[in-house]
C-alpha cells in the first residue's frame, strides 16, 4: 500500500523529460525502412505461391508475391500499382497492419521456418519509392454528373471517394476534424508513421481529382444526414467510433484520467514533442493495441514507470503478440489479472489507482477476487474500446438508421437500412483495422457506382 | 584423416586443389599467399609475349540475391615480361617445393616460340606446363588462344612441339566452345599430350547495359565477348570431364577438371565423374584464398564418412554410371510423393505440373484448408516437383516395384525399330 504521504504528494506531470535527440530517436520509425540492397534479397525470399495464403489474409486482397516479384525484378512502378490498385492506402497499411495477424502470419515461410516474408516492409519500399516519383497513376472516368456525399475523412472514407471519384463521380468529404486522415492521422502511434506521412498520403490520394473536402463539419453537428441525402445523389458514413467507453469507477472525474486516445492526438499534433507533458508513473487501462501505443509513447516521452493493466491473460490482449513484444521490449510493463475499482487522488488530481487481482470463475467469467493493490499515478489513460455516437447518424426525418451493438447495420453491398446510405470502416461491423476500413469504402464505392447507374 | 595427396601426371601435391591459371596467380605475391593458405598447387597465370589490358575487365551475374553466380573476363595473358614471371616462378617453387608449380603458355603458334619458351621454364623447377588452347576471347583475335583449342590439328601440333622439346609434363587446356570436346582432346592424346584441362572459359556476353545500350563489362561505351566461368558453368564442364573419362580413345591421360568449382562437394563430384584433380578460380576471386581450408576439410570429413582413404577409392567411380541415353532403363518407374505434414501450402507443385507439365498435383481444399494431393495415375516421375518444393524432403520420388526387368530403348517393344523385331 501507497502511504497518504505519497497519495497527496503533487502529481509529477512534466514536460522536456528528455534531450531532443532522445525524442528524435524516440520517435523514429519502428521499423527501419528496406534499402535498395535489402528489398530484392527480402522480395527472393518470396516463392510465389499458387493460392497464395497471403492474398487470402489480406482483407484488401492484394495480390502480394506479384508485387513482391516485381520488386525482385526492379519493377518497382508495377509493385506499387498492384498494391494502390487494391489499396490506395497502400503506404498507410505498409506501417500500421498488424501483419504478424494477417498477411505475415498466413506466409507459407511463417509455416516453413517461422519467419514470414517481409510483407510489410517490401510493401513499404513499393509505396515509398513510387511515391518519390510524384506520379499520379490514376485517371478518371467521363464525369457522371452525379455527386456523393462521404461523412468522415479516414480511411474508409477517402478510400471510398477515391473509387468513386475514379469512376467519374463528384465527392464532397465531410471531416469533423481540421485534418482529414481520421486515425492514421491522429490514432496511429507517432514512430508508425512518421514525417507527416500520413498527410503526404492524403494528397496522393486527392490529387486524382474531383474530391472536395470540408473540414471542421462533424455529422449532427454542422451538417447532417437528412440534409446530406437530400442535397447529394448519395451517402456514404464512415464516422468511425467517435466516442469513447467510460471507465465508471470511482474517482474517473480526477483530473489526470483521459482517454487515450485523446493524448495520442495531442502527441500527433505535437509540433515539438518536449513541449508535451507527461507524467513519471502512467498507467494505462486496456488490452488493445490502443492501450500498446499509449503506453510505448509515454514510455518514450519520457515517463519513468509505464504500467499496462489489464483484466485478463496475454493470449486474451486484443493487442496482438508482437505489439505486446514492442510494449515490453520498451520497458512497459504489462499487468496481467487486474482490473481498477477506484482511483485516488488529492487536490482534485489523480494519485494512484487501485486495482482488484481477477480470476476466471468455475462458470468461466471474470471474477475479482477481493484482493486489491494499489499503484501510484500521475496519469491514468484509459483504453478499454470506442463506441459510436448513434446521435448524428440519426436521420431525424423520421427515417431510422438500423443500429444494433453500436454498429451501423449494413448488407454486403455496405448499403445500411437507408435508401442510397451506405456505411463502411468501424462505424459498422468487422475488423477495426485500417486494412479494413480502406476495404469498406473500396467496395462502397463499387456499390455505390453500380446503386447510381442502376 | 583421408589422404588427399595426388600425383597428377608425376606432379605431386599435398591435396588436389589448384588455383587455375588466371589473375589470383599471376605473381608471386599472390602465389605466396595462396600457398600459405593451403592450395595444394597453382597454374601460372599464362605467360607469353606481354600484352596490355583494357578497363574495365570483369562482369558477373547475380541470381536472387547470390553475387558472382557466372563471372566472366576480357583479360588477356599476363602482361608482365616473360622474364619477370619466370624469375618469380623460379623463386617460389624453390620456397615451396611441395606445392605443384605448372605454368600456363601462349605464345604464336610456330615450333621456335614454343622451344624457345620451353627452355626458359625448365630453367625455373617448374614442375609441368599447360597449354592455353582455350582463352575465347582477345589473344584468338591473334590467332591464338581457342583459335588454336578449335582446330584439332593445331592442337596435336603444338601438343608435339612441346613434347619433342621438353621433359616436362604437359596438360594441354581445352576450349569448351566447341561441338564435341572429344576431337581436341583425341588431337592431344595424338600429340602425346599427358593431360588435358577443362574446360577454359565460355565465349559469352554477360549481360547488356541498358542505360548505354553496350555489352557488359564496359569499356567506354562499348563491349567485347569474355570468357565465362563461375558456378553457372559446371554443369557444362562435368558433362565434358564426363565425356572424356568415359572416351577410350582419350584414355591414359591425366583430367584436370575446372569449371565453377567453388566447394569440396563440387570437387567430390568432378572427381567421381573422371577428374584427377581440380582447378579453382572464380569461388576464390570472390571470398579470397581462405576458402580452400573448408574444401580440404569438407573432401576429407566426407571421405573418412564414406570410408575413402584415398582419392584414389572414389576417383572416375560416377564414370560407368555415366551413359548415353540409350543404355536407360525404360522400365524404371518412380512417382511423386508429398509428405502432407511437411507440407507448407505454397502450392508450386500444383501450378507448375499443371501449368508446365503434366497436370499430375491437385489443388484441393479439405474444410477450407490447401492440401495437394499427387495423381499418381498421371504422375510420369519427372522430378520437377521435388525440384521446385521449398521444402527439403516434402516431395520425393518413391520407385514403383513393377516387376518388369531393365530395358533399354533398343529392346524396348514400344520403339518400332527395336531389336526383337529387326531379327524377325
Amino acid at each position: 500500500m501507497i502511504g497518504e504521504s505519497a497519495l497527496s504528494a503533487q502529481p509529477d506531470i512534466a514536460a522536456g523529460r528528455l534531450s531532443q535527440a532522445e525524442y528524435a530517436r524516440n520517435f523514429d520509425d519502428i521499423k527501419r525502412p528496406l534499402t535498395p540492397q535489402q528489398a530484392p534479397i527480402d522480395a527472393s525470399r518470396c516463392y510465389f505461391c499458387y493460392d497464395a495464403p497471403c492474398i487470402e489474409a489480406c482483407p484488401t486482397g492484394i495480390d502480394i508475391p506479384s508485387f513482391i516479384r516485381k520488386i525482385a525484378t526492379d519493377n518497382v512502378r508495377g509493385a506499387a500499382m498492384d498494391i494502390l490498385q487494391a489499396n490506395i492506402f497502400g503506404g498507410a497499411c505498409a506501417r500500421v497492419c498488424p501483419v504478424e495477424e494477417l498477411c505475415e502470419e498466413a506466409c507459407v515461410r511463417t509455416a516453413q521456418e517461422g519467419k514470414p516474408v517481409n510483407i510489410g516492409l517490401l510493401q513499404r519500399y513499393a509505396t515509398d519509392r513510387f511515391f518519390k516519383r510524384g506520379e499520379q497513376p490514376f485517371e478518371r472516368a467521363a464525369p457522371t454528373g452525379k455527386r456523393i456525399a462521404v461523412a468522415g475523412g479516414g480511411p474508409a472514407g477517402m478510400s471510398c471517394a477515391h473509387g468513386l471519384a475514379r469512376l467519374g463521380h463528384e465527392v464532397t468529404v465531410y471531416e469533423a476534424r481540421a485534418k482529414a486522415g481520421g486515425l492514421n492521422e491522429y490514432g496511429i502511434a507517432a514512430y508508425k508513421v512518421i514525417d507527416d506521412f500520413a498527410q503526404r498520403e492524403l494528397d496522393f490520394i486527392l490529387s486524382v481529382g474531383g474530391i472536395t473536402l470540408e473540414f471542421n463539419k462533424a455529422l449532427g453537428a454542422d451538417i447532417s444526414l437528412a440534409g446530406l441525402r437530400r442535397d447529394y445523389d448519395a451517402v456514404f458514413l464512415a464516422t468511425g467510433q467517435a466516442g469513447v467507453k467510460a471507465l465508471e469507477v470511482e474517482g474517473q472525474a480526477l483530473e489526470g484520467v483521459r482517454p487515450a486516445i485523446d493524448y495520442i492526438a495531442e502527441l500527433r499534433q505535437a509540433g515539438d514533442l518536449a513541449a508535451l507533458p507527461v507524467g513519471r508513473r502512467v498507467v494505462v487501462i486496456g488490452g488493445g493495441n490502443t492501450a500498446i501505443d499509449i503506453a510505448v509513447q509515454t514510455k518514450r516521452l519520457g515517463a519513468e514507470d509505464v504500467t499496462i493493466c489489464y483484466r485478463r491473460g496475454p493470449e486474451e490482449m486484443g493487442a496482438t503478440w508482437h505489439e505486446q513484444e514492442v510494449a515490453q521490449t520498451s520497458g512497459v510493463r504489462i499487468k496481467h489479472w487486474v482490473r481498477p475499482v477506484r482511483l485516488h487522488g488529492a487536490n482534485g488530481h489523480v494519485g494512484s489507482i487501485e486495482l482488484e487481482y481477477t480470476k476466471l470463475g468455475d462458470d468461466g467469467r471474470l471474477a475479482g477476487t477481493g484482493d486489491t493493490t494499489t499503484l501510484p499515478a500521475d496519469s491514468v489513460f484509459t483504453a478499454i474500446g470506442q463506441i459510436l455516437i448513434a446521435d448524428p447518424v440519426a436521420d431525424g426525418a423520421g427515417e431510422p438508421l438500423d443500429i444494433q451493438g453500436g454498429r451501423i447495420v449494413v448488407n454486403e453491398e455496405l448499403q445500411t437500412s437507408l435508401p442510397g446510405v451506405f456505411a463502411g470502416g468501424d462505424c459498422i461491423a468487422g475488423l477495426d483495422l485500417t486494412v479494413q476500413a480502406v476495404e469498406d469504402g473500396k467496395i462502397a464505392a463499387r456499390s455505390i457506382h453500380r446503386y447510381l447507374t442502376r | 584423416m583421408a589422404d588427399l595427396r595426388t600425383d597428377f601426371v608425376g606432379i605431386k601435391s599435398p591435396n588436389p586443389f589448384w588455383l587455375a591459371s588466371a589473375p589470383p596467380t599471376d605473381k608471386y605475391y599472390n602465389v605466396e599467399r595462396a600457398f600459405r593458405a593451403g592450395w595444394g598447387g597453382v597454374v601460372w597465370k599464362t605467360v607469353g609475349e606481354p600484352i596490355v589490358n583494357v578497363t574495365s575487365r570483369y562482369g558477373a551475374v547475380e541470381h536472387n540475391g547470390s553475387r558472382m553466380a557466372g563471372f566472366t573476363n576480357i583479360e588477356l595473358i599476363s602482361d608482365r615480361p616473360i622474364d619477370v614471371n619466370l624469375r618469380e616462378v623460379k623463386q617460389i617453387k624453390r620456397e615451396w617445393p611441395d606445392r605443384a608449380l605448372v605454368v600456363s603458355l601462349m605464345v604464336p603458334c610456330d615450333e621456335e616460340s614454343w622451344k624457345t619458351i620451353l627452355a626458359d621454364v625448365e630453367d625455373t623447377g617448374a614442375d609441368g606446363i599447360e597449354l592455353n588452347f582455350g582463352c575465347p576471347h582477345g589473344m584468338s583475335e591473334r590467332g591464338m588462344g581457342s583459335a588454336v583449342g578449335q582446330v584439332p590439328d593445331y592442337v596435336e601440333m603444338v601438343t608435339a612441339w612441346c613434347k619433342k622439346h621438353t621433359r616436362m609434363p604437359v596438360i594441354v587446356k581445352l576450349t569448351p566452345n566447341i561441338t564435341d570436346i572429344r576431337y581436341p582432346a583425341r588431337a592431344a592424346r595424338k600429340g602425346n599430350a599427358d593431360a588435358v584441362s577443362l574446360i577454359n572459359t565460355l565465349a559469352s556476353v554477360i549481360g547488356v547495359d541498358l542505360d548505354t545500350m553496350a555489352p557488359l563489362p564496359l569499356v567506354n561505351g562499348k563491349g567485347t565477348h569474355g570468357g565465362y566461368c563461375g558456378p553457372a558453368v559446371k554443369p557444362v564442364a562435368l558433362r565434358m570431364v564426363g565425356d572424356l573419362a568415359r572416351d577410350p580413345e582419350c584414355r591414359g591421360m591425366g583430367i584436370s577438371g575446372i569449371g565453377g568449382i567453388s566447394t569440396w562437394r563440387d570437387a567430390a563430384e568432378y572427381l567421381s565423374i573422371g577428374a584427377d584433380n581440380v582447378q579453382v578460380c572464380t569461388a576464390a576471386m570472390h571470398r579470397g584464398f581462405k576458402i580452400v581450408e573448408d574444401m580440404i576439410d569438407g573432401l576429407s570429413n566426407w571421405m573418412d564418412e564414406k570410408g575413402y582413404r584415398a582419392l584414389s577409392d572414389f576417383q572416375g567411380a560416377a564414370v560407368r554410371n555415366y551413359v548415353e541415353w540409350g543404355e536407360l532403363d525404360m522400365n524404371y518407374e518412380i512417382v511423386a510423393r508429398i509428405d502432407q505434414d511437411l507440407c507448407i501450402k505454397c502450392g508450386l507443385c500444383h501450378v507448375t505440373c499443371e501449368d508446365t507439365s503434366h497436370q499430375s498435383i491437385a489443388a484441393l481444399r479439405v474444410d477450407g484448408e490447401r492440401r495437394y494431393e499427387v495423381i499418381d495415375e498421371e504422375c510420369v516421375g519427372c522430378n520437377l516437383c521435388m525440384y521446385v518444393c521449398p521444402v527439403d524432403g516434402c516431395i520425393t520420388m518413391e520407385p514403383v516395384d513393377n516387376g518388369k526387368p531393365y530395358v533399354v530403348w533398343a529392346d524396348d517393344p514400344r520403339n518400332p525399330a527395336n531389336r526383337a523385331q529387326a531379327a524377325e
